[in-house]
């Protein structure tokens, strides 16, 4: 009777399951967070990143000490899309600039119910003759509020998109993760990839050259 | 060694054209000689060092609290040079700091990979000296904690008054604001992939506080290709977004002189006169700390001769520029035909204030020309002689701009002289010892070199691109050992 039951579970772990993991891409094991592997110098580990993706491995990453050229290329890495995030920013801080200039200053329209209560009443006072608002003089803060959002549109943007900040992370478990911010170039295999098989792409890996390779869990 | 010699005696682009980092080609040996500064023990030389700099900083304490106390009646601000020491200090501070600017943003846009093992430093300097130039308009309200309703378009109930947007004041106060913020943002992205090394060497050697202080500073940084791509990009557009802004913050600050009808400073040159007058004192100013600094914390084979001849070659052009507006200055007033202005240079040149004139004629026109001969500009001690006359220099012009143009203005009965208090003096003083004290703090506690960008010039020494120019003429062996001239 139990060998019945053992059977049909074994059953269903061998070949349903597996094959279900594969079709949605999801980490069988997820104690298992990826199989990372070491090279001692850039193009060492761009020559192995297109390897591994050539293999035909997806869920690919590599942590650098610092940007290694070629290996978005080799790696698949789409390009970067914070420019049109940060355009967006910078129109939104030329507008707020006019807005700003024109509403404290230039605003004669109807009386806004509760602006006194909180300060924001507009304004309008000609001081040396000028116009209430004009572009001329609207310029220069106009450009300078562009800059700013800007410059917060990009880093904010990129932190965000780079999903940090994020105190923990598991490669942080490879038993020399500290390298990666020093001399050595990891090359990481998530295991959420639909050809991770523990043992048989640790080898792969080492095959590649890798001094080091690792199967790293998620703790 | 003997080989060494040879081929680089057999090659002589090596010696017009030397690489940029020098000695070990290894990662590792950046990674060590730039982080151990902040983990070794500290220099009983820089505790003494940062004694002498804070006391100075406090007497700044004490002069503010003084002038808070009293009024502005404590600077010698009066009729008619109602803009005196603090409008020159201002102007001076900010113009140090855009050659950070300059260094991390148009030398980045220009290809420049010398940039890479000063601009950290260069950059920080930007932000204490815009830290220093931010005091002298704050406290010249004499009330700073209600400067912010005056200066800041914050909504307040008790005044209902907005700012005047068509000053050029007002201008000033968003250009130097968003400068100073921005400034502070470029810095920290630069630094977030280095705070993320000194956090790891602090796990690999156990010191858990440093590990924590960094573990938090550096976001959770791992260097992850995806996060590169995201990171490359951010500083690309920030490098971009910071070349219009750093020319526009000085321009806009000289509209505060140039929108005016002051005789001197009525002139349309102004804006590209202050930028080019202020790079060329901030490269100084980079020049006169980063001699001390290679020295005292042994990065000689990382901030290399190559690249303190290449600030020089900026200084001399900068100065050249300078020399060009003072004599474009000269001509437009005689051939204006406005005997204002006409009096206002001659007045400028013999007048009361000739002595300020021709000390600023010769630190700023003079002086760079030595740095014409290569020997001169490769020479450490000459440079950082010159850095300082040259910064000396551009101090009196903003001096003289100011001081001249309003001492002597349309109605001979209100003529007067310009005379500095103590006052005056303690808090410029002060503020240098300031901006003295926040660049040991720095660097003492961060990377002072972009570990990071430095790693990436070394790749490109090690393994330089098909096709690409051989700018790194030399190949060496990762112990450092010559192995190639290209």
């Amino acid at each position: 009777m139990s060998d019945h039951v053992a059977s049909e579970v074994s059953l269903l772990d061998a070949v349903i399951m597996p094959r279900l993991y594969k079709a949605f891409g999801i980490n069988p094991d997820p104690s298992v967070f990826a199989a990372i592997a070491e090279f001692s110098d850039g193009p060492d580990l761009v020559e192995a990143g297109r390897k591994v993706r050539a293999e035909g491995y997806t869920k690919l990453d590599a942590l650098s000490p610092f940007p290694v050229h070629g290996i978005d290329d080799a790696l698949g890495v789409p390009r970067s899309k914070l420019g049109y995030f940060v355009i967006c920013t910078a129109f939104l801080g030329t507008f707020a600039a006019f807005l700003l200039m024109w509403y404290t200053g230039a605003y004669t329209g109807p009386h806004i119910p509760g602006c006194d209560l909180i300060g924001m009443c507009a304004y309008p006072q000609v001081i040396g003759g000028k116009p209430l608002f004009d572009i001329t003089f609207g310029l220069p803060i106009m450009f300078e509020l562009s800059i700013l959002f800007a410059a917060f549109g990009s880093v904010l943007g990129m932190f965000a998109i780079n999903g940090l900040p994020q105190l923990y992370h598991p490669t942080s478990n490879y038993s020399k993760i500290a390298g990666a911010t020093d001399d050595k170039f990891l090359l990481v295999v998530e295991a959420t990839d639909p050809k991770f098989r523990a043992q048989e792409t640790v080898d792969f890996l080492k095959s590649l050259g890798a001094s080091h390779v690792e199967i790293v869990e998620d703790k | 060694m003997a080989n060494q010699e040879s081929l680089a005696a057999a090659n002589p682009l090596l010696e017009t054209n030397p690489p940029l980092i020098r000695g070990v080609q290894e990662y590792h040996a950046i990674t060590q000689a730039v982080s151990e500064i902040s983990e070794n023990k500290t220099p009983l030389k820089w505790y003494i060092l940062t004694s002498i700099t804070g006391l100075i900083t406090l007497m700044l304490g004490g002069m503010l609290t003084y002038l808070v106390a009293t009024g502005i009646g404590v600077w010698g601000n009066t009729a008619p040079v109602y803009w005196g020491w603090d409008i020159t200090n201002f102007v001076f501070w900010i113009g140090i700091g855009h050659a950070g600017t300059l260094i991390s943003a148009i030398l980045f846009l220009f290809r420049q990979k010398w940039r890479t093992s000063i601009n950290r430093a260069a950059e920080a300097m930007t932000l204490f000296a815009v830290a220093c130039a931010g005091i002298y308009p704050l406290f010249h309200t004499g009330r700073p904690w209600r400067a912010i309703y005056w200066l800041g378009p914050i909504p307040n109930t008790d005044l209902n008054l907005w700012q005047n947007f068509r000053s050029p004041l007002m201008w000033d106060v968003f250009a130097v604001s968003t400068y100073a913020t921005v400034s502070a943002l470029f810095w920290f992205v630069g630094l977030v992939p280095d705070l993320a090394t000194l956090r790891d060497r602090a796990m690999i050697a156990g010191n858990r506080t440093r590990q924590i202080v960094f573990h938090f500073l550096a976001l959770g940084w791992r260097g992850s290709a995806r996060h590169w791509r995201n990171y490359e990009m951010a500083y690309l557009i920030l490098a971009g977004i910071s070349t219009p802004l750093v020319l526009s913050v000085h321009t806009i600050v000289s509209f505060d002189f140039a929108t005016s009808v002051i005789p001197g400073w009525h002139t349309t040159i102004f804006p590209p006169y202050f930028v080019a007058g202020a790079i060329f004192s901030g490269f100084a100013c980079v020049l006169t700390l980063l001699v001390i600094a290679r020295w005292a914390l042994n990065l000689e084979h990382l901030i290399t001769i190559k690249h303190l001849e290449n600030m020089n070659k900026v200084i001399l052009t900068t100065g050249w520029v300078v020399g060009l507006a003072y004599g474009t200055e000269f001509f437009v007033a005689w051939y204006s035909g406005n005997p204002y202005e006409r009096f206002i240079f001659i007045n400028r040149a013999f007048g009361p204030y000739a002595w300020a004139y021709w000390i600023m004629l010769t630190c700023n026109v003079v002086s760079p020309n030595f740095f014409w001969s290569k020997k001169l500009r490769t020479s450490i001690p000459v440079m950082f002689v010159l850095s300082i006359v040259v910064n000396i220099g551009m101090w009196f012009e903003r001096f003289v701009i100011i001081a001249t143009s309003l001492h002597r203005d349309y109605l001979p009965s209100s003529w007067g002289y310009f005379r500095p208090t103590y006052v005056d003096i303690c808090t410029f003083a002060g503020t240098i010892g300031l901006f003295l004290t926040l660049f040991l703090l720095f660097c003492r506690f961060l990377p002072i070199i972009a570990i990071s960008e430095v790693k990436g010039v070394m790749a490109e020494q090690r393994h330089p691109a098909q096709g690409v120019a051989p700018v790194p003429v030399a190949a060496y062996e990762p112990s450092g050992e010559l192995l190639e001239v290209r």
